[in-house]
């Protein structure tokens, strides 16, 4: 009840204004040192192959955040298809999994459901939701109720969406991660998480922006400056530079329609 | 369970059959069948031929023990202490549980009375000791003026022993328990075995047979009867909410807060209801208690039915643990534990408790044996994880697939170099950059045929990360088997 009062309210404030509410006035790479917006809810996107790079850029950004403790709520399926979360790796990401609580639901509306208790809890820092597939249950109305939620209880929620194209939501930013490759260490061994990074949009800010970096978990923080130096001696297959806007027009269109239209 | 067979039907005698080596034969008899001559154990072709009008029904045991079980349950209105006596009986130690009922002969009126509603015959005999009542209960003997000549006039079947013994104890002109009973004991175990003179021992009260209860007796219970059955849920609740306040008044009294909580709702027809929570700390919130109550309630396969009301309503608290007041008073960063430690309660309630986790550091080097995941309610004590070296890259996976995945590798070095590309998926994967092996054997201590592991950490050209090893080495087999165990980020 409560929630569809703040719910109409806020409809109406934006009826009035005619403009969503205000970007939070961060820096566009704010991110790399900060994580994401506090008490926001923010989407992940990765395809099934780059799973763990999303689920490691989402553990990675709440430990930028410091947004400890973290509910992780997923389905039984996922734990099937994607394999089980499995501490001592998530240790190495710098998680303290001594403030990592793990739900395990059987599909997605008791997901969902899970989800809007956990929004709830002031206790918590981060909420992470991880769904597998289209999940066509979070839906706009979905979205719009886990960000009021997390407005009202300051609990940041990330929706980690593996395996799903961007639908219309309330989220205030939506991200889209894949795999890079690393700066391989001495004897051509793999090197620290690496991550190709793009906004694809943001509320009140600017999309489209793209980055590629490492995650330093010794400093907390995402790392662009190692890709900078390394692929400044013009590598071709390089992404463009940093923070650069790759495809303006896209993002434009991205910004204004996306409440009505399939985006991304 | 068919109770709706025996409730107010025309008098059709009835058979329960199962089929045995040999045919199908009678299992089970009802009163009329009885009368009619039948006998469990006759072929059923013999019964039909005696009994044209016979109805027959299938055998189930399984469905006859959840019977027993419901029908337990319904009787630990009058003691917590009740025992299965398989197939057909059961046992209550009603020793200082009669003062409800002004005597015992009014607590078993009431008990015949509310299964006579369920259209059950019931028989009933008091004893000392569980032997003796079952035996009294379940034998006829010559009327008796006290409990030890009662046992003495039943006859040596009572003694339960097998066929074979009990034929020879006739033989030997031996008819009832009390003439076994006058003859030495030793010559009684030499001649019919160990296992009479024990008979002998329990039913003359010299040896007290244990009830094996169904239960723990709790450490807190509290109750409410009514009168006139309740038959709204919700009045219920409010009950029990009131109970759940006395059972945190007793809690405060002792220091204490309960883990574990039953409710049980009995109705008039003697079947009972019950909800059971737990919470991850110790607690005497009643406001928390009830809020999981109705989770609990939520989850329900089937909606509470009250029948016929609700006639008693029982709350337990089957684990507590220490909660001093001064716990209560949390505060800054408790506070928020606090709350988070609710919400495992609350989910756990919802989802089952062992769906609700943390992680928590198990002593083995084998990767997917090497930690555990415990109900988060459980709170383990923090477990120190191996912190990681500072400027390494993580060397184990987020991901971990268990059991691993098996790959196609293709072109791997021998004797011990990764593939150089692989499929997974059904995608093939360039192998880019690789570390390893980081040589994993198999605990030997416990299974000596365990192949070594090999792991290697392997990105490949688009960057993607994987945790592969080879399944034994190239001197251990011919072909080792590769698989891929887990995906970094």
């Amino acid at each position: 009840m409560n929630e569809s009062l703040a719910l109409i309210a806020r409809l109406k404030r934006i009826a009035t204004t005619g403009m969503p509410t205000q970007g939070d006035g961060r820096a566009d790479d704010a991110w790399l040192t900060q994580g994401m917006a506090k008490a926001q809810l923010h989407e992940v996107f990765a395809t099934i192959d780059d799973s763990a790079s999303g689920a490691g850029f989402a553990v990675a950004s709440v430990l930028a955040a410091k947004a400890a403790p973290v509910m992780w709520l997923r389905t039984e399926a996922s734990e099937r298809q994607g394999g089980r979360l499995h501490a001592t790796g998530l240790v190495e990401m710098g998680l303290d999994v001594s403030s990592l609580v793990l739900g395990l639901v059987d599909d997605e509306a008791s997901l969902l459901r899970a989800a809007a208790d956990a929004a709830r809890c002031h206790g918590l820092g981060t909420l992470l939701i991880e769904s597998w597939g289209r999940a066509p249950g979070i839906d706009l109305t979905a979205t719009r109720r886990l960000m009021l939620a997390a407005e009202a209880s300051g609990v940041t929620i990330l929706s980690l969406r593996i395996g799903a194209e961007p639908v219309p939501s309330a989220a205030a930013s939506r991200w889209r991660v894949a795999a890079c490759s690393s700066r391989p260490l001495e004897a051509d061994a793999p090197g620290k998480p690496a991550f190709d990074i793009e906004l694809l949009r943001r509320r009140g800010g600017q999309a489209g922006l793209r980055w590629r970096v490492e995650w330093d978990r010794d400093a907390y923080i995402f790392d662009q400056t190692a890709f900078e130096t390394a692929f400044a001696s013009g590598d071709s297959a390089a992404l463009p530079g940093a923070g650069i806007s790759v495809a303006a027009d896209r993002a434009a269109a991205d910004d204004a329609a996306a409440s009505v239209r399939r985006t991304g | 369970m068919r109770p709706h067979l025996f409730v107010g039907r025309a008098e059709t005698p009835i058979a329960f059959v199962e089929t045995v080596s040999g045919g199908v034969r009678l299992k089970a008899l009802d009163r009329e069948a009885v009368r009619a001559g039948l006998q469990p154990g006759l072929t059923l072709a013999d019964a039909r031929a005696r009994v044209p009008e016979l109805e027959v029904y299938e055998h189930d045991a399984h469905a006859d023990h959840e019977w027993l079980e419901r029908l337990a349950d319904g009787c630990q209105r009058y003691t917590p202490s009740v025992a299965l006596d398989e197939p057909d009986g059961l046992i209550l130690d009603i020793a200082g549980c009669v003062h409800e009922f002004e005597g015992e002969r009014r607590l078993a009126a009431d008990l015949e009375e509310r299964l006579a509603r369920r259209g059950l015959l019931v028989r009933h005999a008091f004893g000392d000791t569980p032997d003796t009542a079952r035996a009294l209960a379940r034998f006829a003997g010559a009327p008796a003026p006290d409990e030890k000549r009662a046992v003495k006039r039943l006859p040596v079947a009572a003694l339960g022993l097998d066929e074979d013994a009990t034929t020879a104890l006739s033989r030997a002109g031996l008819k009832t328990v009390g003439d076994v009973m006058a003859r030495p004991l030793a010559t009684i175990a030499a001649r019919f075995g160990e296992e009479a003179a024990m008979m002998i021992r329990r039913l003359d009260g010299s040896v007290k047979g244990p009830i094996v209860a169904r239960r723990t007796v709790p450490k807190i219970g509290v109750e409410r009867r009514f009168a006139e059955p309740i038959a709204r849920t919700e009045y219920a609740l409010e009950m029990l909410a009131e109970l759940a306040t006395e059972a945190a008044v007793q809690l405060a009294d002792r220091h204490e807060g309960g883990r574990r909580w039953e409710a049980r709702l009995f109705r008039a027809d003697g079947l009972v209801q019950r909800l059971r929570i737990e919470t991850g700390q110790p607690t005497r919130d009643v406001a928390l208690l009830m809020r999981l109550f109705r989770e609990r309630i939520d989850s329900l396969a089937d909606p509470l039915d009250p029948g016929f009301g609700y006639d008693l309503v029982r709350l337990d608290v089957a684990l507590t643990e220490k909660l001093d007041a001064s716990q209560l008073k949390l505060e800054g960063g408790e506070a928020q534990k606090g709350e988070v430690a609710q919400l495992v309660d609350q989910l756990g309630t919802r989802l089952g408790r062992a769906r609700v986790r943390r992680f928590s550091a198990r002593d083995s080097h084998i990767p997917e044996q090497a930690e555990l995941m415990l109900p988060a309610a459980e709170t383990p004590a923090p477990t120190p994880w191996t912190a990681p070296e500072t400027g390494e890259p993580p060397l184990r996976p987020i991901y971990l697939f268990d059991p691993p995945q098996p790959i196609e590798s293709m072109m791997a070095e021998v004797p011990d170099g990764p593939p150089h590309r692989f499929r997974w998926r059904r995608t093939v994967h360039d192998v880019a950059h690789s570390e390893g092996p980081e040589r994993i054997a198999g605990e030997w201590w416990r299974r000596q045929d365990i192949p070594t592991r090999d792991y290697y950490r392997i990105e490949d050209r688009r960057g993607r990360r994987f945790w592969i090893f080879r399944h034994g080495l190239y001197s251990e087999m011919e072909a080792p088997r590769w698989y891929l165990h887990g995906v970094f980020a």
